[in-house]
Protein backbone atom coordinates (compact mmCIF):
# COMPACT_ATOMS: atom_id res chain seq x y z
CA UNK A 1 0.00 0.00 0.00
CA UNK A 2 1.42 3.54 -0.98
CA UNK A 3 0.95 5.66 1.53
CA UNK A 4 -0.08 9.07 0.60
CA UNK A 5 -1.41 10.65 3.61
CA UNK A 6 -0.26 9.98 6.98
CA UNK A 7 -1.25 11.23 10.73
CA UNK A 8 1.27 10.90 13.88
CA UNK A 9 -0.02 11.21 17.34
CA UNK A 10 -2.68 14.45 16.40
CA UNK A 11 -4.21 16.07 19.03
CA UNK A 12 -6.63 19.00 18.39
CA UNK A 13 -8.41 21.03 20.88
CA UNK A 14 -11.14 23.54 21.04
CA UNK A 15 -10.43 25.59 23.56
CA UNK A 16 -10.37 23.29 26.73
CA UNK A 17 -12.05 20.16 25.21
CA UNK A 18 -10.01 17.94 23.50
CA UNK A 19 -11.46 16.92 19.46
CA UNK A 20 -8.85 14.62 18.50
CA UNK A 21 -6.75 12.03 20.61
CA UNK A 22 -3.57 11.03 19.51
CA UNK A 23 -4.54 10.05 16.01
CA UNK A 24 -2.55 7.75 14.01
CA UNK A 25 -3.30 6.94 10.57
CA UNK A 26 -2.03 5.86 7.24
CA UNK A 27 -4.01 6.72 4.19
CA UNK A 28 -3.65 5.33 0.45
CA UNK A 29 -2.77 6.49 -2.43
CA UNK A 30 -5.56 6.40 -5.21
CA UNK A 31 -8.08 4.94 -3.10
CA UNK A 32 -10.78 6.14 -1.30
CA UNK A 33 -10.96 6.13 2.17
CA UNK A 34 -14.01 7.03 4.05
CA UNK A 35 -13.92 8.16 7.64
CA UNK A 36 -17.17 7.02 9.69
CA UNK A 37 -18.36 7.16 12.88
CA UNK A 38 -21.58 8.97 15.13
CA UNK A 39 -21.91 12.60 15.16
CA UNK A 40 -19.25 14.27 17.07
CA UNK A 41 -16.57 11.59 17.02
CA UNK A 42 -14.15 14.36 15.16
CA UNK A 43 -14.89 13.24 11.53
CA UNK A 44 -14.49 16.22 10.17
CA UNK A 45 -12.01 17.64 12.41
CA UNK A 46 -9.57 15.06 11.18
CA UNK A 47 -10.70 15.73 7.58
CA UNK A 48 -9.92 19.77 8.26
CA UNK A 49 -6.57 18.96 9.61
CA UNK A 50 -5.60 17.63 6.23
CA UNK A 51 -5.77 20.95 4.56
CA UNK A 52 -5.28 22.88 7.26
CA UNK A 53 -8.88 24.14 7.76
CA UNK A 54 -9.14 24.09 11.49
CA UNK A 55 -7.07 27.49 11.88
CA UNK A 56 -10.17 29.40 10.36
CA UNK A 57 -11.65 28.82 13.98
CA UNK A 58 -10.38 30.92 17.04
CA UNK A 59 -9.39 28.88 19.76
CA UNK A 60 -8.02 26.16 18.39
CA UNK A 61 -4.85 24.20 19.08
CA UNK A 62 -3.40 21.51 17.08
CA UNK A 63 -0.35 19.35 18.40
CA UNK A 64 1.19 16.46 16.30
CA UNK A 65 2.19 16.18 12.28
CA UNK A 66 0.14 15.66 9.00
CA UNK A 67 2.38 14.39 6.15
CA UNK A 68 1.16 14.76 2.85
CA UNK A 69 3.74 12.88 0.62
CA UNK A 70 5.84 12.99 3.48
CA UNK A 71 5.56 16.35 4.20
CA UNK A 72 4.91 17.92 7.32
CA UNK A 73 2.30 20.17 6.48
CA UNK A 74 1.83 21.65 10.30
CA UNK A 75 6.13 22.39 10.27
CA UNK A 76 6.54 26.10 10.86
CA UNK A 77 7.24 28.02 6.81
CA UNK A 78 5.17 25.77 5.26
CA UNK A 79 3.00 27.77 3.09
CA UNK A 80 -0.70 27.04 3.70
CA UNK A 81 -2.21 28.23 0.26
CA UNK A 82 0.08 25.91 -1.02
CA UNK A 83 -1.25 22.61 1.02
CA UNK A 84 -5.50 24.04 0.56
CA UNK A 85 -4.25 23.87 -3.46
CA UNK A 86 -2.86 20.41 -2.86
CA UNK A 87 -6.52 19.17 -1.80
CA UNK A 88 -9.85 20.54 -3.19
CA UNK A 89 -12.21 20.66 -0.92
CA UNK A 90 -16.01 19.49 -0.94
CA UNK A 91 -18.15 21.22 1.89
CA UNK A 92 -21.58 19.59 3.32
CA UNK A 93 -23.49 21.92 1.73
CA UNK A 94 -22.03 23.66 -1.89
CA UNK A 95 -21.03 27.31 -1.74
CA UNK A 96 -20.60 28.36 -5.15
CA UNK A 97 -18.78 31.87 -5.37
CA UNK A 98 -20.66 34.98 -6.81
CA UNK A 99 -19.82 34.97 -9.99
CA UNK A 100 -20.47 32.90 -13.09
CA UNK A 101 -20.48 29.33 -13.49
CA UNK A 102 -17.10 29.49 -15.94
CA UNK A 103 -15.66 32.07 -12.89
CA UNK A 104 -16.14 29.48 -10.46
CA UNK A 105 -14.11 27.33 -12.35
CA UNK A 106 -11.18 29.52 -13.50
CA UNK A 107 -11.24 31.39 -9.83
CA UNK A 108 -8.31 28.69 -8.65
CA UNK A 109 -6.59 28.62 -12.33
CA UNK A 110 -6.41 32.46 -11.66
CA UNK A 111 -5.26 32.62 -8.17
CA UNK A 112 -2.20 30.45 -8.88
CA UNK A 113 -1.74 31.55 -12.11
CA UNK A 114 -2.18 27.92 -14.07
CA UNK A 115 -3.91 29.18 -17.04
CA UNK A 116 -3.61 32.10 -19.27
CA UNK A 117 -6.51 33.82 -20.57
CA UNK A 118 -9.01 32.86 -23.51
CA UNK A 119 -8.88 30.28 -25.57
CA UNK A 120 -6.80 27.90 -22.89
CA UNK A 121 -8.62 28.66 -20.20
CA UNK A 122 -12.21 28.48 -21.90
CA UNK A 123 -10.39 25.02 -22.53
CA UNK A 124 -9.74 23.87 -19.12
CA UNK A 125 -12.85 25.05 -17.69
CA UNK A 126 -14.69 22.64 -20.10
CA UNK A 127 -12.45 20.27 -19.08
CA UNK A 128 -12.89 20.53 -15.70
CA UNK A 129 -16.77 20.78 -16.06
CA UNK A 130 -16.56 17.41 -17.90
CA UNK A 131 -14.18 15.92 -15.30
CA UNK A 132 -17.40 16.93 -12.99
CA UNK A 133 -20.13 15.73 -14.88
CA UNK A 134 -21.31 18.91 -15.37
CA UNK A 135 -20.42 20.27 -18.83
CA UNK A 136 -23.62 18.76 -20.68
CA UNK A 137 -26.27 20.87 -18.56
CA UNK A 138 -23.92 23.96 -18.32
CA UNK A 139 -22.62 24.71 -21.77
CA UNK A 140 -25.25 27.20 -22.41
CA UNK A 141 -24.70 29.26 -19.67
CA UNK A 142 -21.17 29.34 -18.69
CA UNK A 143 -21.78 33.32 -18.09
CA UNK A 144 -24.77 33.49 -15.83
CA UNK A 145 -24.45 33.08 -11.98
CA UNK A 146 -23.09 30.27 -10.15
CA UNK A 147 -26.25 30.42 -8.03
CA UNK A 148 -29.31 29.70 -10.52
CA UNK A 149 -28.45 26.16 -10.58
CA UNK A 150 -29.55 23.53 -8.64
CA UNK A 151 -28.32 22.55 -5.41
CA UNK A 152 -26.62 19.28 -7.10
CA UNK A 153 -25.68 20.68 -9.64
CA UNK A 154 -23.76 23.31 -7.53
CA UNK A 155 -21.86 20.53 -5.78
CA UNK A 156 -20.71 19.40 -9.15
CA UNK A 157 -19.83 23.07 -9.80
CA UNK A 158 -17.72 22.96 -6.58
CA UNK A 159 -16.01 19.59 -7.81
CA UNK A 160 -14.91 21.16 -10.74
CA UNK A 161 -13.97 24.05 -9.12
CA UNK A 162 -11.75 22.36 -6.46
CA UNK A 163 -9.77 19.51 -9.27
CA UNK A 164 -9.27 23.14 -11.48
CA UNK A 165 -6.40 23.94 -8.74
CA UNK A 166 -5.40 20.54 -9.89
CA UNK A 167 -5.02 18.84 -6.31
CA UNK A 168 -3.73 15.15 -5.10
CA UNK A 169 -6.27 14.76 -2.89
CA UNK A 170 -9.98 15.07 -2.73
CA UNK A 171 -11.83 15.63 0.84
CA UNK A 172 -15.10 15.43 0.94
CA UNK A 173 -17.06 16.50 4.00
CA UNK A 174 -20.29 14.46 3.87
CA UNK A 175 -20.60 15.89 0.12
CA UNK A 176 -24.14 14.12 -0.49
CA UNK A 177 -25.68 15.27 2.88
CA UNK A 178 -27.97 18.05 1.58
CA UNK A 179 -28.55 16.43 -2.03
CA UNK A 180 -31.20 14.53 -3.52
CA UNK A 181 -30.94 10.70 -4.32
CA UNK A 182 -29.91 11.82 -7.82
CA UNK A 183 -27.22 14.27 -7.52
CA UNK A 184 -26.12 12.35 -4.85
CA UNK A 185 -25.53 9.32 -7.11
CA UNK A 186 -24.24 11.54 -9.35
CA UNK A 187 -21.40 13.07 -7.23
CA UNK A 188 -20.99 8.76 -5.75
CA UNK A 189 -20.11 7.87 -9.67
CA UNK A 190 -17.62 10.61 -10.22
CA UNK A 191 -15.59 10.14 -6.89
CA UNK A 192 -15.41 6.29 -8.17
CA UNK A 193 -14.46 7.51 -11.96
CA UNK A 194 -11.79 10.17 -10.10
CA UNK A 195 -9.71 7.74 -7.53
CA UNK A 196 -7.37 6.48 -10.55
CA UNK A 197 -6.08 10.28 -10.29
CA UNK A 198 -7.02 10.99 -7.20
CA UNK A 199 -6.76 10.07 -3.55
CA UNK A 200 -10.30 10.59 -2.02
CA UNK A 201 -10.99 11.15 1.64
CA UNK A 202 -14.51 11.38 3.09
CA UNK A 203 -16.75 11.94 6.11
CA UNK A 204 -19.85 10.40 6.18
CA UNK A 205 -22.26 8.93 8.32
CA UNK A 206 -24.27 6.85 5.94
CA UNK A 207 -23.11 3.21 6.17
CA UNK A 208 -24.61 2.05 2.60
CA UNK A 209 -22.72 4.77 0.95
CA UNK A 210 -19.32 3.74 2.77
CA UNK A 211 -19.93 0.15 1.91
CA UNK A 212 -20.41 0.95 -2.14
CA UNK A 213 -17.47 3.51 -1.46
CA UNK A 214 -14.69 2.95 0.61
CA UNK A 215 -11.29 1.11 -0.10
CA UNK A 216 -10.54 1.91 2.92
CA UNK A 217 -12.31 2.73 6.27
CA UNK A 218 -11.36 4.55 9.18
CA UNK A 219 -13.70 4.56 11.80
CA UNK A 220 -13.50 7.25 14.95
CA UNK A 221 -15.19 7.14 18.34
CA UNK A 222 -14.93 10.18 20.76
CA UNK A 223 -12.19 12.00 18.78
CA UNK A 224 -10.11 8.56 19.01
CA UNK A 225 -9.79 6.16 15.71
CA UNK A 226 -10.98 2.75 16.83
CA UNK A 227 -10.11 0.65 13.83
CA UNK A 228 -8.57 1.76 10.68
CA UNK A 229 -8.11 -0.98 7.57
CA UNK A 230 -8.80 -1.93 4.16
CA UNK A 231 -13.06 -2.02 3.28
CA UNK A 232 -13.53 -5.40 2.91
CA UNK A 233 -11.93 -6.68 5.88
CA UNK A 234 -13.26 -3.58 8.27
CA UNK A 235 -17.19 -4.63 6.96
CA UNK A 236 -16.84 -8.58 6.67
CA UNK A 237 -14.84 -8.84 9.95
CA UNK A 238 -14.61 -6.14 12.37
CA UNK A 239 -11.95 -6.61 14.96
CA UNK A 240 -13.20 -3.91 17.78
CA UNK A 241 -16.01 -4.38 19.70
CA UNK A 242 -17.17 -0.66 19.25
CA UNK A 243 -17.18 -1.65 15.64
CA UNK A 244 -19.46 -4.36 15.59
CA UNK A 245 -22.16 -1.82 17.70
CA UNK A 246 -21.79 0.91 15.29
CA UNK A 247 -22.38 -1.32 12.43
CA UNK A 248 -25.18 -3.27 13.60
CA UNK A 249 -26.49 0.15 14.37
CA UNK A 250 -26.38 -0.25 18.32
CA UNK A 251 -23.99 3.58 18.74
CA UNK B 1 -69.06 31.55 2.13
CA UNK B 2 -67.28 29.53 5.02
CA UNK B 3 -65.85 32.23 7.99
CA UNK B 4 -62.22 31.83 6.75
CA UNK B 5 -62.64 32.47 3.42
CA UNK B 6 -64.81 35.43 4.28
CA UNK B 7 -61.48 36.66 6.48
CA UNK B 8 -58.99 35.84 3.64
CA UNK B 9 -61.17 37.84 1.22
CA UNK B 10 -61.06 40.47 4.02
CA UNK B 11 -57.91 40.76 4.31
CA UNK B 12 -57.45 40.97 0.72
CA UNK B 13 -59.44 44.17 0.22
CA UNK B 14 -57.48 45.34 3.09
CA UNK B 15 -54.28 45.30 1.51
CA UNK B 16 -55.15 46.18 -1.32
CA UNK B 17 -56.31 49.34 -0.10
CA UNK B 18 -53.51 50.10 1.62
CA UNK B 19 -50.90 49.31 -1.04
CA UNK B 20 -53.48 52.13 -3.50
CA UNK B 21 -52.80 54.59 -0.60
CA UNK B 22 -49.02 54.00 -1.00
CA UNK B 23 -49.07 54.44 -4.69
CA UNK B 24 -51.71 57.07 -4.62
CA UNK B 25 -50.09 59.49 -2.55
CA UNK B 26 -47.14 59.12 -4.36
CA UNK B 27 -49.06 59.57 -7.56
CA UNK B 28 -50.61 62.61 -6.15
CA UNK B 29 -47.78 64.10 -4.96
CA UNK B 30 -46.24 63.56 -8.37
CA UNK B 31 -48.95 64.90 -9.95
CA UNK B 32 -48.64 67.99 -8.02
CA UNK B 33 -45.24 69.07 -8.24
CA UNK B 34 -45.30 68.18 -12.33
CA UNK B 35 -48.96 69.87 -12.61
CA UNK B 36 -47.64 72.92 -10.33
CA UNK B 37 -44.07 73.10 -11.29
CA UNK B 38 -43.63 72.28 -14.80
CA UNK B 39 -45.31 75.68 -16.18
CA UNK B 40 -42.41 77.86 -14.43
CA UNK B 41 -39.27 74.77 -15.24
CA UNK B 42 -37.33 76.46 -17.41
CA UNK B 43 -33.42 76.37 -18.42
CA UNK B 44 -32.96 79.58 -16.97
CA UNK B 45 -34.31 78.23 -13.74
CA UNK B 46 -31.86 75.75 -13.56
CA UNK B 47 -28.83 76.95 -14.78
CA UNK B 48 -28.49 80.47 -12.98
CA UNK B 49 -27.75 82.04 -9.67
CA UNK B 50 -30.56 84.08 -8.51
CA UNK B 51 -30.46 87.98 -9.38
CA UNK B 52 -31.78 90.56 -7.51
CA UNK B 53 -35.52 90.57 -7.30
CA UNK B 54 -35.61 86.80 -7.54
CA UNK B 55 -37.99 86.26 -4.69
CA UNK B 56 -39.88 89.26 -6.06
CA UNK B 57 -40.80 87.07 -8.94
CA UNK B 58 -37.42 88.91 -11.01
CA UNK B 59 -35.19 86.97 -13.28
CA UNK B 60 -32.62 84.44 -11.52
CA UNK B 61 -32.71 80.43 -10.86
CA UNK B 62 -31.85 77.80 -8.32
CA UNK B 63 -28.52 76.75 -9.44
CA UNK B 64 -27.18 77.72 -6.46
CA UNK B 65 -29.33 75.73 -4.44
CA UNK B 66 -28.51 72.75 -7.08
CA UNK B 67 -24.91 72.78 -6.84
CA UNK B 68 -25.27 73.53 -2.62
CA UNK B 69 -27.61 70.45 -2.58
CA UNK B 70 -25.07 67.93 -3.92
CA UNK B 71 -22.04 69.62 -2.35
CA UNK B 72 -23.68 69.08 1.22
CA UNK B 73 -25.00 65.38 0.22
CA UNK B 74 -21.68 64.47 -1.28
CA UNK B 75 -19.46 65.75 1.55
CA UNK B 76 -22.03 64.09 4.29
CA UNK B 77 -22.13 60.83 2.24
CA UNK B 78 -18.30 60.44 1.99
CA UNK B 79 -17.71 61.46 6.07
CA UNK B 80 -20.18 59.31 6.80
CA UNK B 81 -18.93 56.44 4.85
CA UNK B 82 -15.46 56.99 6.66
CA UNK B 83 -17.44 56.49 9.74
CA UNK B 84 -19.70 53.87 8.86
CA UNK B 85 -17.73 51.32 7.50
CA UNK B 86 -15.47 51.09 10.40
CA UNK B 87 -18.35 50.69 12.74
CA UNK B 88 -19.94 48.16 10.78
CA UNK B 89 -16.52 46.42 10.36
CA UNK B 90 -15.89 46.25 14.28
CA UNK B 91 -19.20 45.20 14.45
CA UNK B 92 -18.73 42.05 12.71
CA UNK B 93 -15.08 41.49 12.93
CA UNK B 94 -14.76 42.30 16.29
CA UNK B 95 -17.76 42.57 18.42
CA UNK B 96 -19.82 39.58 16.84
CA UNK B 97 -22.80 39.66 18.98
CA UNK B 98 -21.39 40.72 22.16
CA UNK B 99 -23.52 43.13 24.41
CA UNK B 100 -21.46 45.87 23.04
CA UNK B 101 -22.64 45.17 19.60
CA UNK B 102 -26.53 45.02 20.66
CA UNK B 103 -25.85 48.74 22.74
CA UNK B 104 -24.33 49.82 19.19
CA UNK B 105 -27.11 48.53 16.50
CA UNK B 106 -29.81 49.88 19.49
CA UNK B 107 -27.99 53.17 19.41
CA UNK B 108 -27.98 53.33 16.18
CA UNK B 109 -31.89 52.60 15.78
CA UNK B 110 -32.17 55.09 18.22
CA UNK B 111 -30.44 57.91 16.20
CA UNK B 112 -32.27 56.65 12.85
CA UNK B 113 -35.21 58.01 14.54
CA UNK B 114 -34.18 61.34 16.02
CA UNK B 115 -36.13 63.80 13.94
CA UNK B 116 -33.37 66.04 11.78
CA UNK B 117 -34.83 69.28 13.21
CA UNK B 118 -33.36 67.77 16.54
CA UNK B 119 -29.95 67.01 14.79
CA UNK B 120 -29.81 70.41 13.30
CA UNK B 121 -30.63 72.35 16.36
CA UNK B 122 -28.04 69.77 17.90
CA UNK B 123 -25.42 71.19 15.80
CA UNK B 124 -26.45 74.81 16.39
CA UNK B 125 -25.80 74.43 19.75
CA UNK B 126 -22.12 72.91 19.12
CA UNK B 127 -21.46 75.18 16.23
CA UNK B 128 -22.26 78.65 18.62
CA UNK B 129 -20.47 77.35 21.44
CA UNK B 130 -16.89 76.43 19.07
CA UNK B 131 -18.09 80.36 17.46
CA UNK B 132 -18.66 78.53 13.92
CA UNK B 133 -20.95 80.64 11.69
CA UNK B 134 -23.74 78.24 9.45
CA UNK B 135 -21.43 76.73 6.33
CA UNK B 136 -20.95 74.38 3.96
CA UNK B 137 -19.06 73.09 6.43
CA UNK B 138 -21.32 72.62 9.49
CA UNK B 139 -23.79 71.52 6.64
CA UNK B 140 -21.62 68.08 6.05
CA UNK B 141 -21.37 67.24 9.21
CA UNK B 142 -24.74 67.22 10.59
CA UNK B 143 -26.06 65.75 7.63
CA UNK B 144 -23.06 63.34 8.18
CA UNK B 145 -24.65 62.61 11.35
CA UNK B 146 -28.31 62.25 9.85
CA UNK B 147 -26.74 59.43 7.58
CA UNK B 148 -24.69 57.81 9.54
CA UNK B 149 -26.79 55.58 11.32
CA UNK B 150 -28.68 54.71 7.75
CA UNK B 151 -25.68 53.55 6.32
CA UNK B 152 -23.76 51.70 9.36
CA UNK B 153 -26.99 49.64 9.68
CA UNK B 154 -27.48 48.93 6.21
CA UNK B 155 -23.51 47.80 5.74
CA UNK B 156 -23.81 46.14 8.85
CA UNK B 157 -27.15 44.14 7.28
CA UNK B 158 -24.69 43.06 4.32
CA UNK B 159 -21.84 41.99 5.97
CA UNK B 160 -24.24 39.96 8.67
CA UNK B 161 -25.66 38.10 5.51
CA UNK B 162 -22.17 37.04 4.11
CA UNK B 163 -21.72 33.24 4.73
CA UNK B 164 -18.60 32.49 6.09
CA UNK B 165 -18.57 29.45 3.90
CA UNK B 166 -18.23 31.57 0.61
CA UNK B 167 -14.92 32.71 2.34
CA UNK B 168 -14.04 28.97 3.09
CA UNK B 169 -14.78 27.86 -0.04
CA UNK B 170 -11.80 30.50 -1.22
CA UNK B 171 -9.57 29.48 0.83
CA UNK B 172 -9.83 25.90 0.06
CA UNK B 173 -9.02 26.83 -3.26
CA UNK B 174 -5.57 27.92 -1.37
CA UNK B 175 -6.61 31.90 -1.57
CA UNK B 176 -5.18 34.13 0.73
CA UNK B 177 -6.91 36.43 2.71
CA UNK B 178 -6.41 39.52 0.77
CA UNK B 179 -7.42 37.44 -2.50
CA UNK B 180 -10.43 36.32 -0.43
CA UNK B 181 -11.15 39.86 0.45
CA UNK B 182 -10.92 41.61 -2.79
CA UNK B 183 -12.12 39.49 -5.19
CA UNK B 184 -15.15 37.10 -3.09
CA UNK B 185 -16.51 39.19 -0.24
CA UNK B 186 -16.23 42.71 -1.61
CA UNK B 187 -18.10 41.24 -4.64
CA UNK B 188 -20.86 39.56 -2.19
CA UNK B 189 -21.37 42.76 -0.48
CA UNK B 190 -20.86 45.77 -2.58
CA UNK B 191 -24.38 45.89 -4.09
CA UNK B 192 -25.98 46.13 -0.47
CA UNK B 193 -23.07 48.77 0.16
CA UNK B 194 -24.18 50.54 -2.62
CA UNK B 195 -27.25 50.58 -1.98
CA UNK B 196 -26.57 51.51 1.72
CA UNK B 197 -24.84 54.39 0.38
CA UNK B 198 -27.13 55.86 -1.64
CA UNK B 199 -30.17 55.35 0.42
CA UNK B 200 -28.26 57.72 3.25
CA UNK B 201 -26.95 59.56 0.17
CA UNK B 202 -30.82 60.37 -0.61
CA UNK B 203 -32.07 61.20 2.73
CA UNK B 204 -29.89 63.58 2.91
CA UNK B 205 -30.26 65.50 -0.50
CA UNK B 206 -33.95 65.96 1.14
CA UNK B 207 -33.30 67.27 4.20
CA UNK B 208 -34.10 70.48 5.31
CA UNK B 209 -34.88 70.73 8.50
CA UNK B 210 -31.03 69.70 9.65
CA UNK B 211 -29.45 72.00 7.30
CA UNK B 212 -32.10 75.31 8.44
CA UNK B 213 -29.93 76.29 11.51
CA UNK B 214 -26.09 74.60 10.54
CA UNK B 215 -25.45 75.24 6.51
CA UNK B 216 -27.32 78.84 6.31
CA UNK B 217 -28.68 80.44 2.92
CA UNK B 218 -27.27 82.53 0.27
CA UNK B 219 -27.88 83.41 -3.04
CA UNK B 220 -24.33 82.69 -4.30
CA UNK B 221 -22.69 80.07 -5.79
CA UNK B 222 -20.68 77.89 -3.14
CA UNK B 223 -17.34 78.70 -2.96
CA UNK B 224 -15.99 77.68 0.23
CA UNK B 225 -16.27 75.44 3.05
CA UNK B 226 -16.43 78.13 5.86
CA UNK B 227 -19.05 80.09 4.49
CA UNK B 228 -23.03 78.73 4.17
CA UNK B 229 -24.23 77.20 1.73
CA UNK B 230 -27.74 77.29 -0.43
CA UNK B 231 -29.57 73.91 -0.60
CA UNK B 232 -33.05 72.92 -2.87
CA UNK B 233 -35.11 71.54 0.15
CA UNK B 234 -34.97 75.52 2.15
CA UNK B 235 -35.01 77.04 -1.80
CA UNK B 236 -38.44 75.31 -1.96
CA UNK B 237 -39.20 76.21 2.04
CA UNK B 238 -38.47 80.24 1.08
CA UNK B 239 -40.28 80.59 -2.26
CA UNK B 240 -43.07 79.04 -0.82
CA UNK B 241 -43.09 81.03 2.21
CA UNK B 242 -43.55 84.34 -0.13
CA UNK B 243 -47.15 86.27 -1.31
CA UNK B 244 -46.19 86.25 -4.72
CA UNK B 245 -47.81 83.29 -6.67
CA UNK B 246 -44.96 83.32 -9.60
CA UNK B 247 -42.42 82.59 -7.36
CA UNK B 248 -44.58 80.04 -5.12
CA UNK B 249 -44.86 78.23 -8.57
CA UNK B 250 -41.44 78.30 -8.93
CA UNK B 251 -40.90 76.57 -5.37
CA UNK B 252 -42.98 73.88 -6.90
CA UNK B 253 -40.43 73.46 -9.76
CA UNK B 254 -37.78 73.50 -6.98
CA UNK B 255 -39.32 70.69 -5.90
CA UNK B 256 -39.59 69.20 -8.91
CA UNK B 257 -36.05 69.04 -9.34
CA UNK B 258 -35.41 68.02 -6.13
CA UNK B 259 -37.50 64.93 -6.45
CA UNK B 260 -36.34 64.18 -9.95
CA UNK B 261 -32.67 63.90 -8.46
CA UNK B 262 -34.23 61.84 -5.71
CA UNK B 263 -35.97 59.26 -8.15
CA UNK B 264 -33.15 59.24 -10.76
CA UNK B 265 -30.95 58.42 -7.62
CA UNK B 266 -33.21 55.48 -6.14
CA UNK B 267 -33.75 53.78 -9.56
CA UNK B 268 -30.22 53.79 -10.48
CA UNK B 269 -29.53 52.36 -6.78
CA UNK B 270 -32.00 49.62 -8.10
CA UNK B 271 -30.49 48.96 -11.08
CA UNK B 272 -26.71 49.26 -10.03
CA UNK B 273 -27.59 46.61 -6.86
CA UNK B 274 -29.82 44.44 -9.19
CA UNK B 275 -27.37 44.09 -12.12
CA UNK B 276 -24.42 43.52 -9.37
CA UNK B 277 -26.28 41.07 -7.54
CA UNK B 278 -26.92 38.74 -9.88
CA UNK B 279 -23.98 36.94 -8.69
CA UNK B 280 -24.66 37.29 -4.84
CA UNK B 281 -24.42 33.97 -2.93
CA UNK B 282 -27.54 33.41 -0.73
Amino acid sequence: MDTHVEVRSLNVFYGDSQALKDVNLKLPKNQVTIIMGPSGCGKTTLLKSFNRFLELTDSTRVQGEVLIDGQNIYAPGVDVTEIRKRTGLLAQRPFPLPMSIYDNVAYGMRLHGTCKKGRAMDQRVEHYLREAGLWEEVQDRLHKPATGLSIGQQQRLCLARGLAVEPEIILGDEPTSALDPISAQHIEKRLNELKSEYTIVMVTHILRQARRLADYVVFMYLGEVVEAGPAREFFENPRMERTRAYLTGLI
Amino acid sequence: MKPRHIEEAAMRVLMFLSVLVVAGSLGAILITILVKGLPALSWEMVSQSPKGGFYLGKEGGILNAIVGSFYLAFGATILALLFALPIALYLQAYARNSVRADLVRLAMDVLWGIPSIVYGAFGFIIMMFLGIRASLLGGIIVLALLELPIMTRAIDEVIRLTPFDIEAASFALGATRFETATRVVVRQMLPGIITGILLAFGRAIGDAASVLFVAGYTDRMPTSLLRPVASLPLAVFFQLGTPYPEVQQRAYASALVLTVIVLVISLSSRWISNRLSRNIVK
